[in-house]
Order: C-alpha cells, then structure tokens, then sequence
C-alpha cells in the first residue's frame, strides 16, 4: 500500500474524539478527579457528536414509526389482491404514497402497502433474534472464554452439537411443534438455532482480551470477577460481536424469508418482507421489483442497525479516547 | 425490452449449441421453424432429464415417477393406452378377453418374444412375476394391486406371514396362455393391466431380485445398459423388440438433475434433450425462451381443494356452503395470471382424457358468480367461524394458488381464508392420514388407469382407503358397487357418470383445474415430443435428427 | 499442548453420542411416516406397510433403534436407505463433492474476503470502506437463490465464461460459480469483521510503538497489524467451515451439485433417518476437529494464548 500510514487514515470520528481525550480519562484504569463519568456515559457523550449516529437513528425512528402505525403511512389494504393488478402495474415512482407507487405483485397486491405493513414482523424478528442470540450468545461465549477449563469445554461442545443441527431439521421439528407460527415463536426458533456463531466469536475475543495488561493490572488491584467481566474485558470484547450481530439482524430477517419458502415461517393474516421476499422468488426474472422493494427496505435496516453498531463499538472503544 | 432479451438469449443458446454438438448446418434458429426440418438418426440418443430413482427398478417396486419412467422403457406389459382416447391396445398380449361376468380373464401372448437375454416371455413369466410381487414378505410397495386376484390373501395376509408363494387365481394354459381368476368381477379389468406392476420378470430375477434391481433385464423397447447411481442411466435400443411400440431412436439417457432450474438451464443450452417440468420462474416466458420447442399438454390429473369432514366445521355442512366457496373462485383468471396458463379449469371430478369423462359434467357449481357464492353461503347457514384455511405442502408450488384461492374467496364471500402451509408432502399427508387437518386441504389426483371409477370410487367411495376426509355417502357407494360389478366396461362408466352426478350435488371437493405438462424439448429433436394420458412422453417415438 | 489435544479429542466421544441421539430423536418426531409416505397421496396398503416397518426396523421401540443403530455404527455400518443402497456408499460420493465445493468457497471468502476488509479497515471512511460496506448490504439483503440466479445470469448466459450448471460435481472448475456464490454471504462478514478489527488495531499502542520504530509499512501492516486482528475473523471462518462442509441445501439445487446438502436435503424429505443421523455424525466430527484447529491457531496468532 502505499499511502504513509498516518493519524488521518483512521477511523472516522477520530478527531472529534482527540479533543475529549483530556476531559475524558479511560474509566478501565481507574478512578480520575472529580465527577467522572461511567464507561457507558461517556459512550453516549461520544455518540452525540458522531453524524452517522444521527443518520441510523433517524432511520431507526422512521423504521420504528412505521413498524407501529403501518396506517399512517398507507390506505391501500396489504391482503387484497385484486388478480387483474397480476404484476400488470410496474413500479409507478411519481406516485408517492399511493397503491402502486412499489407496482403490484402476482396476486394484484399493492406491493407498497405490504412493505410497509410488513415491517412490523420482520423488525420484530430481526432485532428479537438478534437480541435474544447476542444475549444468550453473548453470555457463555463470555463465560467460556474467560474461564476456560471444564466451563469452557462444557460450553464449547455444546455449541458444536448445536452446530451440527442442520437447518432445515431443526426449524421443522421446533416449528411444527407448534399449531400457530406467530411472530414470537418464528423468533424462538430462529434464536434457538443461531446463537453459537455468537458465542464462538465471542469466546474468541474474551480470550484475546483477558491476556491483556490492564486485565492483569485490574486482577492484581483486588477487582471482582464480575467487575473485570463487564468493566474491562467485555467494552474490549465486544467489537467483533457487535459487527456479527448487526449483519446478522439482517440475515436473520433474510432467514424468516428462507424460513416462509420451506413452509414453516410467519404466514397470512401476518405480512412480512420475509414472505414477500419468498413469494417474489418465481417472479425474479420478468418482474424483480416485486422482489426490489421488500429487500430493499431489508438493506436500509441492516443499513441502519450497522451504522449504528459501528458508532456505538467506536463510543464504547477506550482506545479511542 | 424483453423481445431483446430473449433474442439474445435464443442467439446464446444457439452458440452454446453449435459447441457443444460440434455441428455446423443451419441451426441457428433453435426457437423455430427448423423443429420438423431434418431426417431422423434411428441410432440417435435422447437426453432426458431424471431424478434419482428411490427404490431398485422392479416392476412393482416403483411408486414414484421416476422409477417407472425407466422401467417403462425396459419393459413392454400385456397392454396400453392408447394417447388421447384411453382406449386400450395390445402390446405383449394377443388377446385379453373376459369371461361372461368378467371375472375370469383369458390373457393370450403374442408367441417368440424374448427378454433382453434371450429368454423366451412366456405366461410362466407373468404369473411367476405377478405372485412374487404380489407377496407381501416381498416388499414391493405396489404390491396391493393385484387384490382383484383370487387367492391374493394367501400371498398378502392381512397380518402375519403368506401361507403360500402363488395365487390360486393365476393358471398356466401353456406356454402363450394364462387365465385369471377374479374374487368378483371387475369390468375394467384388462384397463388396470396397463400399469407397470404387472410386467412379466425372467427366471434369473428371482434368484437375485436386489442385484436385478440395479441391473434389470426387461422385454420392453429398450435394454437397459447402466445405473451410475444419481448420475445416469443408459437405456439402448433392442434391436428385436417386437411389440408396436418399437423404438424410434437409438436409446436414451436418463440424465440426474437436482432441481428443474437446473435441467432447465441444461434445456435451453441443448445440452439435455427433455425436461420434466418447466421451473417456476420460467413459467411466464419458457415459450418465448424456447419458441416452438415448448411443450404445453395437458394431462389426466385434477386439483381440487378438500373439506375435512371430521372437523366441526364441516361435519354438518349444508353441501350449498361448500358450493358457494367453489363458486367463489375465480377459476379463469388464476389459471390464467398466477397459474400462468399451467393447468385448464376443471369442470368435472374425472379429468379429461379418461374413459366416462363428460365435458360440463359440472357446470354452475365450477362457475365464478360471487353474489350467488354469497347467497348461497348464507342460505345454507353460513362457514363456521367464517374462515377457512386450506393445507398444503411448501415443497412444491402451490402456495401462489392457495393464496390466489384464499384471495378470491374472501373478496367473493367476506369469509376470511388463509393458507396452512406444511414444511413437506410427508408432513402434509400426515396430517391428512391423522385427520389433523384443520380445514380444508389441498387434494390432487393423478390417474392410475384411465377409467372414470379411478377418480370416483378410490377418492369418495367411503371405504377406499384413498378417502382421507371422511365423506360418506350411501348413494354413491351404492351406485360405485353395482356400476363395478355391471358386466360390460360401458355399463361401468355410465353408472359412475351418474355417480358423479351424486358428487356433483353433494360436494365431496371442490375440482379446481386440470393438470398440463409444461416442459421443453431441444433443437436436436424431430418433431413434438408425443405424450401419454399419465404426462410422461412417450419416448419410443422421439426422433432424434441425424447430426 | 500435547495433553490439550488429547483432552479435546476424547471430549469427541461424549459430544458425539449426544448428537447422534439427539438427531435420533428429532428425526423420530418429525411429523410424518416415511413408509406409509411411499404410496404418496395413494392409499397405503397396511399389510405391505407393516412388513416394509418390519424390515427397516421401524417396529422396534425407539431406545432398540438407537442401540442397533449405534451397534453397527461401531462396525463401521452406517445402515442403508429406504431404496436398500448402503448409507457410506451415498455419504461417500457426497461428502468429497461438499469439500471440494467449499475449499473454494473457502478460499475465495478468505482472499477476496480478508483482501477487501483490510484494504477497507485501513482506509476507514474512504469510498473503499463505504464500498465494502453497500457490498455487504445487497449481499445480506439478496437471498442465495437470488445470488445464484444472478450469476448463473450473468457469468454463464450473458458472458459465457463458465457452464450454468455442474455437470461433474468432482470438476473443481465447474465448481468456481457455485462456490462463489456460497461464499458471498460469509464474505461480507469477513470483510465486515477484518475491516472492524484492522480499523480498531491500527489505534493499538503496539501499532504506534512499530511506527515509532520506524519498521516498514509493509511489515507492520503484514505482520502485526494482520496478525493481531485475526482472531475473531478466524473464529468465523471456523464456523463457516462447518457450516460449508454441512452443505448447502439451496446453491446445490441451482447448480445440480450432488453434494451434502442434496443428500441431507433428500433424507429429509423422505425421512431416512439412517442417512440424516449418518451425515450428521459425520458432519459433528469435522466441526470438532475444525474447532480443534481454530483454538490451536488463537495460540499461534496471540503467543499470549496458551493451552495447558
């Protein structure tokens, strides 16, 4: 490469964050004068000057707005079809916020109308899933990690026989289990069947972090296990997770599509990107918006949630303080 | 837009064509006229597209599709049917004649036929093979059709081990003769011989029946050459054959596909001659992409949605109801748009191309008037619950019906109708065996042998073990036991007809549309690929053009 | 570290019981009755079912099935499938289609992968990072049979360069589309992942001190810089192996890959559960060694690490 490796090529906000280094100690090494702020205070202080924050977070309000008063945004009905729409309507784009400003889709429905009424569910099952495997996940990969020994081997090969589930065969058995697929139990299974990619890389990184210096330094001052866990190793640990865990919310969202084409996904009265995206797959060749638009609110999520992950590991990150 | 498109697709295709054959000649346009241009290679080989057949290929072994499309090739039975009418033709037999009630059935064989290895087809041949494959110790999962048989509970107890390894009913006159002994009479007999469970076997497969299984020795067109298992299968011409049916080119290969996207790549680039179906996402344009190469023949099944009468709420049904949601969809216009022209609207319970077929025997009840729908709803008290939800598997495509149906029900009636969808066809047939559906569900029925009774008596009758939604209806049993014991096969048909009018009043399913084949040929094939009644082609008469 | 590896290998024999029962188990209460399944929407014949159950074993109580079944998995006997053909004769020309087609999968995510995170982390902010970062969008919100579609469209249609479809799964060549395919998710976590970490270690006080140093770019970048951010990419990569070497039921349909996923996919609709809980085994035997493998890489990329 050869640019000269200087200040300018790291990680944007950085110059923001110079200016606070002398106003803002790292809490990790300790106790400065005054008042000083917690770690996850001065995470926030940092996230307020970032400009991408802001942007996620906007689109996040927007995304959550619509996720609750889908009326607000549309009149046209997400289930009624009328057959004589059959994807005649391409994508008609002056018509902002009408029926067929998105065209319609193979059974004659306003595929506007179903992306908005469709965001509720998948934003559902994206950050459920997201939350509950990056929790539980997030949990014994750390516990593993940290610990080693016997608590690490127990947890590990636990992982590798849930690994070994295929797919398909464990969402049939889960789902199946059950007469209703509502949102909850879609989200269940997804959580169910996705946590071990979390927790081995979170293991990963507790492993790389409680070798470091100001572990031991925290160690030898008489620190808690509990405070060195999440006051030290974890704001450490957590960059690689965070990155996995904002893909993954779109992936998962992506997952309750594949889930819907096998048949064991949300399903009609409930409307969500995942069954649109599903649906849309025969008419991919001679009518992709049906599948444009239902994706492409999908990456404007995962857009949102990866931003906002990156702002938030940066806030979090003591190095760049 | 698209008409370039295509273009260069057709253009593409055609250069991908030229280096693969390595031929020069005019084939620049595989779309179009050049398909009847040519001479016929009697030595070309077939390419044809094949799933991994599930069991080892014996006659009776093959409940799936794709192990009888091989072994049709390799055997030649007594009988077939003739395309388009049904009728019945001689092909291994000279003669199968009933007795005066039809319960005893004389089966005479053309003399000086041989198996592939040189062995004589005799009536030994047939009768040894019907009673080993009729043996429940045997395993072999059609084994259930030759119950009409006299003695078939001595080889196929209902629990318990055979008592003996040959039905009393079967008897060797000599070596071109055999009778058959019914338990009752069955006028339509010599139709069911048509299927492939009852081909004659050679001695050598009864020593090694599994090993047979893999390299079978039959007396049909072809021989067969090689299994290379999920790979191919090569079946050659036999040069001796002597049935009608002679093979038209050199031989075929059966070639393993995973999915039909994948043969239908394979299609359009002519590196595979047939496919069995047209994917999903070519449905809208595999006729532009393949021009007069397209095949769209309808065949002999029907769709048709089923109402669970175990359920509370279809238990005590006013039949008006269930008349009412048929005539609340919309038949033409899903055929046409979501369907995409694959399936023809049904308007009677036996599909077209069957015996005892009657164009309109259903009329009203199949006709889209959604104000009489609502009417007649209301007058017979109304859907329970006032929703509906129709059962399907997902392995297969019919959610974008089932959601077409459901949407035409609802906006017809105001009765809310979603689909219930199962991850496969062996958890939805479950739930139908169990009677856990919660419904209604999608039924289909393809046919065995083309008489009406097998779309009527084995669906509704209610004792056929094919009746998974517990209708019952004296009237039609009565009439479906006198129309199988009338004498003559046409008094058999015109009681079924009136047996269809019963069904027609009291709405055991709703028929929803007939069956087409969607599929293609390449530009390395003479003329239009001919189908049988079952939409399978009949390969025998594939001509292949000299390269 | 000798006694680490023992260690986790006998922890094999532990794990690999658990899965093989706990497979057993979800196949028996998959909802369906693959005998009965044989006669498809046709009646079934109870005689014939019966003595069909009886042969494949299917009478037995379930404890009798999982004991005969692991009796003869110790003799090497994997069982056979419904159609009588042995389940390690079906395994065998699966599995080394599957490796193949994720080695280049595989390669493909850690060059293109790696490559791109890097150049990305290194310039964070710039158009590559904003790049890498849309990348990952249409990749994450494109399900793979779209993914796949596509490239069928595109490399074989439209350019030409490659056959649509596999016509021999052993031909590495072939292979190339389907595996780049595959790759396209993993590879957007890669390089999301190594542009994070790069981004993150470029602060690190060692990076400062190489630079102080005044050692070469070249190194720093290459040995430490790519050395200390590894770890978690590695991580995900170890996952990804065993996910790849599971199949990959969707890429293999549209290519006609006759691979893992295929079969799997196949057993499962059929409810063979010889052949699930057979490639399951097998399948839970490789992750384990994956992961062996990846701990023991944590040890060499961080000397910090060690294993007693």
């Amino acid at each position: 490469m050869p640019e000269p490796l200087t200040d300018t090529t790291l990680a944007p906000g950085t110059q923001a964050s110079v200016t606070e280094v002398t106003a803002a100690k790292d809490p990790s090494k300790g106790s400065g004068p005054g008042k000083p702020r917690s770690l996850w205070g001065d995470a926030w202080f940092e996230l307020r000057h970032r400009p991408l924050f802001w942007v996620s977070a906007v689109l996040l309000v927007l995304l959550l707005a619509i996720a609750a008063f889908p009326g607000l945004f549309t009149d046209a009905h997400p289930r009624d079809g009328d057959l004589t729409n059959h994807f005649l309507t391409k994508p008609q784009l002056s018509h902002f916020f009408q029926a067929d400003w998105f065209g319609y889709d193979g059974q004659g429905r306003s595929i506007y109308a179903r992306v908005i009424y469709g965001t509720r569910a998948s934003i559902l099952v994206g950050v459920g899933v997201t939350a509950a495997v990056t929790i539980f996940g997030g949990l014994l990969g750390m516990l593993a990690g940290y610990f080693g020994g016997w608590i690490d081997s127990i947890i590990s090969r636990i992982v590798d026989i849930f690994f070994g589930l295929p797919f398909l065969l464990g969402s049939m058995v889960i789902l199946n289990a059950f007469a209703e697929r509502k949102v909850y139990v879609v989200i269940a299974a997804l959580a169910f069947l996705g946590w071990t990619t979390i927790a081995r890389v979170m293991r990963s990184s507790v492993i790389t972090a409680k070798q470091a210096d100001y572990v031991t330094a925290a160690r030898a001052l008489g620190a808690g296990t509990n405070r060195i866990l999440f006051r030290h190793v974890l704001p450490n640990a957590l960059a690689p997770t965070i990155v996995v865990a904002t893909i993954a919310l779109g992936a998962y969202i992506s997952a309750e599509a594949t889930l819907s084409y096998l048949g064991l996904g949300l399903a009609d009265p409930t409307i969500s990107w995942g069954i649109d995206i599903s649906d849309a797959k025969d008419a991919i060749r001679d009518n992709p918006h049906v599948m444009l638009f239902p994706a492409g609110m999908l990456s404007l999520t995962v857009f949102a949630f990866i931003t906002l992950g990156d702002a938030v590991r940066d806030a979090l990150d003591p190095k760049l303080r | 837009m698209r008409g370039a498109k295509s273009a260069k697709w057709v253009a593409l295709a055609a250069v991908v064509a030229l280096a693969a054959t390595a031929c020069g000649g005019n084939d620049s346009d595989s779309g179009s006229n050049d398909m009847n241009k040519g001479t016929a290679d009697p030595n070309g080989i077939l390419t044809a597209q094949l799933g991994e057949p599930q069991n080892p290929l014996q006659p009776a072994n093959a409940k799936e599709s794709q192990g009888s499309r091989v072994l049709r090739a390799i055997f030649a039975g007594l009988v077939d049917y003739e395309p388009g009418t049904g009728k019945l033709v001689y092909v291994n037999a000279e003669s199968v004649t009933p007795n005066k009630d039809s319960s005893v059935w004389t089966v005479k064989l053309k003399p000086g036929w041989k198996f592939h290895n040189g062995e004589a087809v005799t009536a030994k041949s047939y009768v040894d093979s019907w009673n080993w494959s009729a043996n429940v110790a045997n395993n072999q999962t059609n084994s259930s059709w030759f119950q009409d048989i006299k003695g078939y509970e001595d080889v196929h107890p209902e629990k318990g081990k055979p008592k003996t390894d040959k039905m009393s009913g079967l008897k060797v006159v000599n070596d071109n003769e055999f009778k058959i002994e019914l338990n009752s009479s069955v006028s339509y007999f010599a139709y069911k011989l048509g299927y492939d469970v009852w081909a004659p076997l050679p001695s050598g497969f009864f020593k090694d029946p599994k090993g047979f299984g893999e390299k079978p020795v039959g007396n049909g067109p072809y021989k067969f050459v090689s299994w290379d298992h999920k790979k191919l299968i090569k079946v050659r011409k036999y040069a001796d054959y002597k049935g009608p049916n002679k093979a038209k080119n050199g031989g075929i290969d059966f070639k393993n596909y995973t999915t039909a996207d994948a043969a239908y790549s394979d299609l359009r680039s002519n590196n595979l001659d047939w496919i069995e179906q047209v994917p999903t996402t070519a449905l809208t344009n595999y006729k532009t992409d393949l021009g007069k190469r397209a095949i769209d023949e309808e065949y002999s099944a029907v769709q048709s949605v089923v109402p669970a009468f175990y359920t509370k709420q279809f238990k005590d049904i006013d039949p008006k109801v269930i008349q009412g949601l048929s005539m609340a969809i919309d038949r033409n216009t899903i055929t046409k748009t979501v369907l995409h022209g694959s399936r023809t609207p049904a308007d009677s319970y036996v599909a077209r191309g069957v015996l005892g077929y009657k164009a309109g025997a259903l009329k009203e009840q199949v006709s889209y008037d959604p104000a009489k729908a609502k009417a007649l709803i209301k007058q017979g008290g109304g859907v329970p619950g006032n929703k509906i939800s129709i059962q399907y598997n997902a392995d297969q495509d019919h959610k974008p019906w089932v959601d077409a149906v459901c949407n035409s029900i609802r906006k017809a009636t105001g009765v809310d109708c979603v689909g219930d969808s199962k991850p496969d066809f062996q958890a939805d047939l479950n739930a139908r065996d169990k009677h856990q559906v919660k419904s209604m569900y999608r039924g289909g029925w393809v046919l065995d042998y083309p008489v009406n009774s097998n779309f009527m008596r084995d669906l509704y009758g209610s004792k056929a073990a094919g009746n998974t939604s517990g209708y019952a209806n004296k009237e039609f049993d009565e009439l479906a036991n006198k129309a199988d014991k009338a004498a003559t096969l046409d008094d058999t048909v015109k009681l079924y007809q009136q047996a269809e009018q019963v069904l027609a009043k009291d709405m055991p399913a709703i028929p929803l549309w007939f069956y087409k084949v969607n599929s293609g040929q390449s530009n390395k094939v003479l003329g239009k690929i001919p189908y049988g009644q079952d939409g399978d082609p009949i390969f025998t008469d594939v001509q292949v053009k000299k390269k | 570290m000798g006694r680490y590896v023992a260690r986790r290998l006998l922890q094999m024999i532990p794990v690999f019981i658990g899965t093989t029962l706990l497979i057993f188990l979800m196949v028996h209460v998959l909802p369906g009755d693959p005998i009965r399944a044989m006669w498809g929407e046709k009646a079934a014949d109870p005689a014939q079912v019966a003595s069909l159950r009886h042969e494949f074993g299917l009478d037995q109580p379930l404890w009798k099935q999982y004991i005969d079944y692991m009796a003869d998995l110790f003799q090497g006997d994997f069982g056979k499938t419904f159609g009588g053909r042995p389940v390690s004769e079906e395994m065998g020309m699966a599995f080394p289609v599957t490796l193949r087609l994720a080695a280049v999968a595989l390669t493909i995510e850690i060059i293109v992968g790696i490559g791109l995170g890097a150049w990305a982390g290194l310039r964070a902010g710039k158009a590559v990072d904003t790049g890498v970062l849309v990348f990952t969008l249409i990749v994450i919100s494109m399900p793979v049979f779209v993914l796949g579609y596509l490239a069928q469209f595109l490399f074989a249609d439209e350019l030409g360069w490659l056959p649509p479809n596999v016509q021999d799964s052993m031909n590495l060549q072939q292979l190339l589309l389907p595996g780049f395919v595959l790759a396209m998710l993993s590879m957007a976590y890669v390089a999301r992942l190594t542009r994070t970490t790069f981004a993150e270690n470029l602060r690190a006080d060692y990076m400062r001190t190489a630079l102080a140093k005044g050692l070469p770019r070249r190194r720093i970048i290459g040995v430490h810089l790519l050395r200390n951010s590894l770890i978690p990419v590695i991580t995900f990569l170890g996952t990804d192996v065993g996910a790849l070497v599971g199949g990959a039921v969707v890429t293999e349909g549209i290519f006609n890959v006759q691979g893992v996923g295929n079969l799997l996919f196949k057993a499962l609709g059929q409810r063979e559960g010889s052949t699930i809980v057979g490639v399951v085994t097998v399948f839970v035997l490789v992750i384990l060694l994956i992961n062996l493998l990846v701990d023991l890489l944590y040890a060499v990329l961080d000397p910090r690490i060690r294993y007693a």
